[in-house]
């Protein structure tokens, strides 16, 4: 019993983590933007598949694999995928942000370019499902009754980094700094010489560098890809940033962990198929009771 | 139209509103019988009717209201699947259930009951999300509703006696009791009916009083409270009303095919619902309609293309989004825009119209 429960928090734990990565980088853009970037799950799926082809290249190249050639991937993903995001932004989101439009109209964008690349992959890719390559080499470690793979440490250990860099980032840098301030008011900063385009454009990058962390640790746990995976976990991600009370990044990373724990404990005594209800149940009780997430400010109005 | 008219001309207006609607009904349904219109055709009339009740049904939330419903598609699901087992039950011969409770010729009578019934039990699922709402806004609010959307997919995914995943079949037997008795394509008419009904409904609810109540919210929930319109009650209106009626769309839906099963209710379709009501334009009815005709022709002309599809008509409405963000109409209905154009047409200025932005 106790085995299985420990079982269980290790695999909660890393389920936890792949929602509260993602569920990082939409609390970022909608920290910064009041945008819900509805095409961030599919951006974690275009970091999957990038990470795909880069993996397979250069497993062709260096044969064996190793830290090298994940370190190697982990990094040209990263670009490949925040270069991804920049454009996204560049392309639908900033020609609308400068006519000053309804912010209704620019969510609506969102989920096009989420629906864009996902058929695009899927009328370019072909619908068959590809198997990610095996970066680095599996081992088993054994902590008495509980069994741990290097590949759930990593994962829980990266999503932990992920979180800690993201804390300084916004935290301690003048970059971090102008972000919080175009949070805090979007009419005064511009005005303080604050380059708020070239800080927004900075935040779709780390947004979608984040995704393809995300991606590339997904692809080596679960190593079936297909065009419709960034869908259902892009949509939870979000909700696991809600649940934590969007906009404020350590409420996305213990949403995002909660939301897993929820999953994984509800697959251990319940039938499978009743994972999504009973998960989405408790999101909608956690929303009822507080109404703006866990660690959520609600902000005043004035009138 | 440019004057302001008086009780006489407006009613006039109206009745001929009213045969223009008829008469157009009863050609349609004439070309269909006689066998103008194939199968085909009709199919494509009957969706797009039922994307109208569906797109004008979302208007309602996410226009009038001004509020962000992305889980529509989870209120269709439940109008179809009510509608369907009632039908099941009542009108056909079936090997879950035997006999029909009912000799399937009361079909002809009983079949928009049933469709209302159903509409009645997706406005009491719409209570999912009008009671969360009481206290939730815009991005919470749109959470809740996905989760609406999946709460419902996967309830019914989990009940095997309507099928599961696996789906719900043979409502077509109501529809071949109907015509059995006198051959006409019913579903065809009864779509056209529930269009104009609920077409009807939902303008006459959003020029009464209440309906402003719902478009107070939309400017200012705040100054709404103040100025003494009861949010909750409005919200609650706004939700039950436009899940119900979506429930009704979902209803037709599972008739027309015969056959639903949960996945065709999933987040797509509430986007579709979307893609819809901002392609017409926010608040604006005859644009819902208009652009549910517009995207259901797009499907249809874009069908050769596949999956290629779901890459253009996207694009098409990122396009939209830049060049045209107020959508098709803005927030304006056809009237207005009417009699700008005939005005247009004549030459003449505008005398004392405002144009409705």
């Amino acid at each position: 019993m106790l085995t299985t429960f420990l079982q269980n928090v290790f695999n909660a734990l890393q389920w936890g983590s792949f929602y509260s990565m993602i569920a990082l980088g939409y609390c970022l853009v909608y920290g910064v933007l009041r945008l819900i970037n509805f095409a961030h799950g599919d951006i974690f799926m275009t970091a999957c598949y990038i990470a795909f082809f880069i993996a397979t290249a250069l497993l062709g190249a260096f044969s064996g694999g190793g830290v090298f050639v994940f370190a190697l991937t982990l990094l040209l993903t990263m670009g490949a995928t925040a270069l991804v995001g920049i454009t996204i932004e560049r392309i639908a989101y900033r020609p609308l942000r400068m006519k000053g439009v309804n912010r209704l109209y620019v969510v609506i964008t969102a989920l096009m370019v989420g629906f864009i690349l996902e058929n695009g992959n899927l009328a370019f890719l072909g619908a068959s499902a590809r198997r990610f390559p095996d970066v680095i080499e599996k081992h088993i470690w054994q902590f008495g009754p509980v069994v741990l793979t290097n590949l759930k440490v990593l994962v829980i250990l990266a999503a932990f980094a992920v979180f800690g860099l993201l804390q300084f980032i916004v935290q301690k840098t003048v970059l971090g700094m102008s972000m919080r301030a175009i949070s805090y008011d979007k009419f005064a900063i511009p005005l303080m010489g604050i380059p708020v385009n070239r800080v927004i454009t900075f935040t779709f990058a780390l947004g979608s560098g984040l995704a393809a962390v995300a991606g590339i640790l997904f692809g080596m746990s679960y190593p079936v890809l297909d065009p419709y995976m960034g869908m259902i976990i892009g949509w939870k991600a979000f909700i696991a940033a809600v649940v934590g009370g969007i906009g404020d990044i350590k409420g996305a990373f213990i949403g995002g962990f909660i939301l897993g724990f929820i999953e994984i404990f509800i697959t251990a005594v319940f039938p499978s198929s009743f994972k999504d209800l009973i998960s989405f149940v408790i999101l909608l009780i956690i929303l009822v009771l507080k109404p703006t997430g866990f660690f959520g400010v609600a902000r005043s109005t004035k009138i | 139209m440019a004057l302001s008219p008086d009780i006489k001309t407006k009613q006039k207006t109206q009745l001929q509103i009213i045969l223009a609607i008829v008469i157009g009904m009863a050609v349609v349904v004439f070309l269909a019988a006689i066998g103008v219109l194939n199968q085909y055709i009709q199919t494509v009339i009957m969706s797009i009717g039922i994307n109208i009740i569906f797109a004008s049904s979302l208007n309602i939330v996410n226009g009038y209201m001004g509020e962000f419903s992305c889980g529509h598609g989870g209120f269709m699901a439940v109008g179809a699947y009510v509608s369907s087992v009632l039908s099941l039950l009542l009108f056909t011969e079936n090997k879950f259930i035997g006999h029909p409770l009912l000799p399937p010729q009361t079909a002809l009578f009983l079949f928009p009951v049933v469709i209302i019934i159903g509409g009645f039990a997706a406005a009491l699922a719409g209570l999912l999300v009008a009671i969360p709402s009481f206290k939730t806004r815009d991005d919470y609010l749109a959470i809740i509703t996905i989760a609406a959307n999946y709460i419902i997919m996967t309830a019914i995914n989990n009940i095997p006696a309507v099928g599961a995943s696996r789906g719900l079949m043979g409502m077509k037997g109501t529809v071949f009791a109907m015509s059995d008795l006198i051959p006409l394509p019913w579903m065809l008419i009864w779509i056209m009916v529930f269009v104009v009904v609920c077409v009807v409904a939902i303008k006459r609810l959003m020029g009464s009083v209440l309906g402003k109540g719902i478009s107070a919210i939309r400017y200012d929930e705040i100054s709404a409270e103040i100025m003494s319109v009861n949010t909750n009650q409005m919200k609650l209106l706004a939700f039950m009303f436009s899940s119900g009626l979506a429930g009704v769309a979902g209803g037709l839906f599972a008739h027309m095919l015969g056959f639903v099963n949960p996945s065709s209710f999933n987040i797509m379709k509430s986007t579709e619902g979307m893609v819809m009501v901002y392609l017409g334009g926010m608040g604006s009815l005859s644009g819902s309609v208009l652009s549910a005709v517009l995207f259901t022709f797009l499907l249809e002309l874009l069908r050769p293309l596949q999956i290629l599809k779901w890459v253009f008509i996207p694009l098409l409405l990122i396009l939209l989004m830049q060049f045209r963000p107020e959508g098709l109409m803005g927030n304006r209905e056809l009237p207005e825009v009417w009699a700008k154009l005939k005005l247009s047409f004549r030459g003449g200025k505008g005398n004392g119209i405002s144009s409705g932005n």
